[in-house]
């Protein structure tokens, strides 16, 4: 009956302290003349899955690609397990993104020419395991996200759904610490995208994987502990609601008028 | 709680403030004289309202109505106060979000904690489609849906408020 504490993500502070894995502090990037974020400040927890919401061109592509280290932010500190990674020279940031972070995004982003396998084997062969063992790795994702049998087909091949699992194969199998999801339902009709997103939040839980997920789909960020929103390229804390509409808000009854 | 809210706005004689309601809320549902002054006796008795002197001409519309410091903080409790998220409330929202424009509240925090409380009933739906049953399933998702054109709705608003300022305290 402790819904509520649990469900009280929300509120920014929560993670801050104890097992905060990423942060980002007072983050600021232009590009140009034009603003994307304005201090913006988030802190994600161990195992959280954390859903960025906001409206087209809020920022929230640009706070994903700053935690992640892809762009290094004009002002602020981006931290990774206490280092700083908007200080980081380019060859061992692209070094820790390898080897600690994956990625998903709106289109699965398949290599055309290489087969589901050898896609979903990429980031391993990257980080200089053997083929074969790369491959026997990646195959093993084939059941688990309801790939089997198609281990040999290319993209084409594939449906929209089909060719996302196998991005988020490949986004999981090196176990990252965090995967870095950016919209990853976008071109998928909706039973398609509730199946990644179930598969997503399983494999991530079961391996206790930190989640950041970009979506403008409420639906998509109802599989998130919580979200932030970011908005003018600021993050928004969401003021707490008044206890008794809270309570109601859980389904254990209709708070008094 | 509509008519408390617009006596905030300015002390309003029955008439005036059915004509507002009307103008603002009625939609094709135009209130009763009956109700507005059955509604204006029961916030006096309440100590929400009081009326002024009854003006010459006599008759129950030559009363003005005042709010009181316990009908402002009622109105401000009620627009703070976020709904049950559940399809079919769209008609509170609207409300909600008028009134706080014509008195001047901050309408984008309420729209922002109504977010939050949305979402945190998708997340409840989520868990349930995921953890339950079939039948569960199909429920779900019909609460899921509602709640994200309301959700929908909301990011509208939010992102047309100054616009919708305009326009309401024209």
């Amino acid at each position: 009956m402790n819904g509520a504490g649990m469900n009280e993500g929300y509120v920014n502070e929560n993670f801050v302290n104890e097992g905060c894995v990423l942060e980002a502090r007072e983050i600021v990037k232009s590009f140009g003349s034009t603003p994307a974020l304005r201090g913006a400040s988030v802190a994600v927890g161990r195992g959280e899955i954390l859903a960025v919401m906001g409206p087209s061109g809020s920022g929230k592509s640009t706070l994903l690609h700053c935690l992640a280290g892809i762009l290094v932010p004009d002002g602020g500190q981006v931290l990774f397990g206490g280092q700083r990674l908007d200080t980081m020279k380019e060859n061992p940031r692209s070094a820790l993104r390898r080897d600690k972070f994956g990625f998903v995004f709106q289109f699965g982003q398949l290599v055309p020419e290489l087969t589901a396998e050898e896609n979903v084997a990429l980031p391993l062969l990257l980080a200089g395991a053997r083929r074969a063992e790369a491959v026997r790795k990646a195959r093993a994702w084939f059941p688990r996200l309801g790939l089997d049998g198609l281990e040999r087909n290319r993209s084409g091949e594939m449906s929209g759904g089909e060719a996302q699992r196998v991005a988020l194969a490949r986004g999981l199998v090196a176990d990252p610490e965090v995967l870095f999801a950016d919209e990853p339902t976008g071109s998928l009709d909706s039973l398609a995208g509730e199946r990644v997103m179930d598969l997503l939040t399983a494999a991530a839980r079961d391996q206790g994987t930190t989640v950041v997920l970009v979506t403008h789909e409420p639906r998509v960020a109802a599989y998130a502990d919580r979200e932030i929103i970011v908005r003018d390229g600021v993050v928004t804390t969401t003021p707490a609601a008044p206890a008794a509409s809270a309570a109601a808000a859980f389904g254990t009854g209709r708070g008094g008028s | 709680m509509t008519l408390l809210g617009l006596l905030e706005r300015k002390p309003s004689y029955g008439y005036d403030l059915k004509r507002d309601y009307d103008g603002f809320f009625g939609r094709g549902k135009p209130l009763q004289f009956g109700q507005v002054y059955a509604t204006l006796a029961r916030l006096a008795r309440d100590g929400k309202v009081s009326a002024g002197d009854s003006e010459p001409g006599g008759g129950p519309d030559r009363k003005r109505y005042f709010i009181t410091e316990a009908g402002v903080a009622e109105v401000d409790a009620w627009l703070a106060e976020t709904a049950e998220p559940e399809p079919h409330l769209q008609a509170v929202l609207f409300t909600k979000v008028i009134l706080a424009l014509l008195l001047g509240r901050p309408a984008e925090s309420y729209l922002d904690a109504q977010r939050a409380a949305h979402l945190r009933r998708m997340r409840e739906l989520t868990a349930l489609k995921r953890a339950g049953g079939p039948l569960d399933t199909y429920l779900a998702d019909y609460g899921l849906f509602h709640l994200e054109a309301d959700l929908r709705w909301i990011d509208m608003t939010a992102a047309r408020l100054d616009k919708l300022a305009e326009e309401v305290r024209r």
